[in-house]
């Protein structure tokens, strides 16, 4: 099949970018996105131009390295799905794609479709821990975990930080990334102690670090690759809500 | 032998947080505008429940509708002042409306600095809620509706019988069959509050924390807004076709 591609393309972070079109012909359907943009940019260094930056690691959806906006949609349009687990069979041949970097302020381009997601670590260092003596391995069965609350922290846990909330979100808001979190570690006990000074400092970062506010549209759960649910963010907003009593 | 390669870091350096200069506090925080918005969304709400069923009143006529307004002045006399409970639902409604407000602003401003370049693709809708996306432009509507609403039936002052007729012939001639135009717009910002309430008041229980794992609310929050919404144009539509006068 053949693709027009949109790209935004941007030099360096103090450069302005723009979107280019690009052709690319032979893609076959069983490629993923990532590797059609591999046949991009290996066309691109033949010609002597400068390959499309994007990030990238384990391309199996488990890293949450990879992601672009594709069409308007992050990671596009098929459900709990990665970029790198996106294939090519999910488009018309002839399709026109216009492909950007996640869109936030938190998120500053660094080349083309790389944007720097440090905020995500800091936001992690402000409380994403659970401070517990390190000595040897604790026996999987030392402390009870009931069942809902294993599930529930193991639903959260599976957030890969890849940031398609943010780039999905009317308000550029990272709940659901923050909220993931918070869930993770506040539904076991070993989270206990420090559950409402987490909710309480992870929100503080986020507001900091310049993300919007949640206003509970929903577009975040339904473009996330691992379909973490909203629910996450009301267990935030319960544990922020007590921590600021 | 063995090589021992050097690899360097597995990943780059985080920047470290710097701590917040100063402490955004409750008001300053994203949630905490949030916590605003549903506490004083659910004032307004109550409000309109005991307003809508007050209205119903003029289907047991004039009198029955006069007499009903007369005692929103003598609730509680003679132990509270006349007017006294009126005036305090007017200053706890008037305080709702300023600070919720007030919050719709503080988070779109957020939300506007959060994505300071916007998208070249038109982003689709992935939560399929056009609801959530009319909540600015719907409750600056309601706002508007609000002023002339107090002017039309509360002062009198756009209403044809003046604000020295009884309740009653305000009602009646304000939406008399001639002045179909102003029951056609009240309409139009009834359904505006509807559609506003459909999201907002299932938004309400998540920005509080209380609607995690609750799948009927969202269902509830459309069946009470189809209620208020019908109870509110029923009067106006019987008085326009004439069954009421
Ligand atoms: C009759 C008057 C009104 C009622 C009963 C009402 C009620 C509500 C409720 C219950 C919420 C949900 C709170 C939450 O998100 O947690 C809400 C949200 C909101 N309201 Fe209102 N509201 C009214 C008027 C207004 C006005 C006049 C404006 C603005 C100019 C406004 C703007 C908003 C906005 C921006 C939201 C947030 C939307 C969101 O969560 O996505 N509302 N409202
Ligand atoms: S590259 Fe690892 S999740 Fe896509």
């Amino acid at each position: 099949m053949n693709l027009t591609l949109k790209i935004w393309r941007q030099p360096s972070p103090d450069d302005p970018g723009k979107m280019v079109k690009y052709h690319v012909k032979d893609v076959s359907p069983d490629m993923s996105f990532l590797e059609m943009l591999d046949v991009l940019n290996e066309g691109l260094i033949l010609a002597g131009d400068d390959p499309v930056a994007f990030d990238h690691d384990c391309r199996e959806g488990i890293c949450g390295m990879c992601g672009m906006v594709i069409n308007g949609v992050p990671h596009g349009e098929q459900k709990a799905t990665t970029t790198c687990q996106l294939h090519m069979r999910h488009f018309e041949d002839g399709a026109v794609v216009t492909i950007e970097p996640w869109r936030a302020a938190p998120f500053p381009v660094i080349k083309d479709l790389v944007v720097d997601r440090s905020s995500f670590d800091r936001i992690i260092q402000a409380g994403g821990f659970v401070s517990v003596p390190a000595g040897a391995a604790p026996d999987a069965h030392a402390v009870p975990v009931p069942k809902d609350d294993a599930d529930d922290a193991f639903d959260a846990a599976t957030c890969i930080g890849c940031g398609a909330c943010v780039a999905a979100c009317p308000n550029g808001s990272a709940s659901l990334f923050t909220a993931a979190k918070i869930t993770h570690l506040g539904s076991l006990p070993q989270g206990q102690p420090e559950r409402a000074s987490r909710a309480k400092a992870m929100v503080e970062r986020m507001d900091l670090e310049g993300f919007g506010g949640c206003t509970n549209t929903g577009e975040c759960t339904a473009v996330c690759p691992k379909g973490i649910s909203l629910d996450a963010i009301a267990r935030m907003n319960a544990d922020f809500l007590r921590a600021s009593r | 032998m063995t090589a021992i390669i050097e690899r360097g870091a597995a990943t780059a350096p985080v920047a470290q947080s710097e701590p917040p200069r100063r402490r955004p506090g409750f008001f300053g925080s994203s949630n905490g505008q949030k916590a605003v918005m549903a506490v004083t969304g659910a004032v307004l709400v109550l409000f309109l429940a005991g307003h809508m069923v007050g209205n119903l009143k003029t289907f047991a006529g004039a009198e029955a509708f006069n007499g009903y307004a007369a005692w929103l002045r003598e609730v509680g006399y003679p132990l509270l002042p006349k007017r006294g409970l009126l005036t305090l639902v007017e200053v706890v409604l008037l305080a709702a409306i300023v600070l919720h407000i007030w919050s719709a602003v503080a988070l779109a401003r957020r939300a506007r600095a959060a994505r300071p370049v916007k998208y070249a693709a038109r982003r689709k809708s992935q939560a399929g809620g056009y609801v959530v996306h009319v909540m600015r432009w719907g409750g600056l509507t309601v706002a508007l509706f609000v002023a002339y609403h107090l002017l039309d039936l509360t002062f009198g002052v756009a209403n044809p019988a003046g604000g020295a007729a009884s309740p009653y012939q305000r009602m009646v001639e304000g939406f008399a069959p001639g002045r179909w135009y102003v029951t056609v717009f009240y309409a139009v910002a009834v359904v505006m509050v509807g559609l506003h309430l459909r999201h907002g008041l299932w938004s309400a229980f998540q920005t509080l924390g209380l609607a995690r794992g609750r799948r009927g609310l969202q269902g509830a929050a459309g069946l009470l807004s189809a209620v208020l919404v019908l109870g509110f144009l029923s009067v106006p539509f019987a008085i326009m076709i004439g069954a009421v006068k």
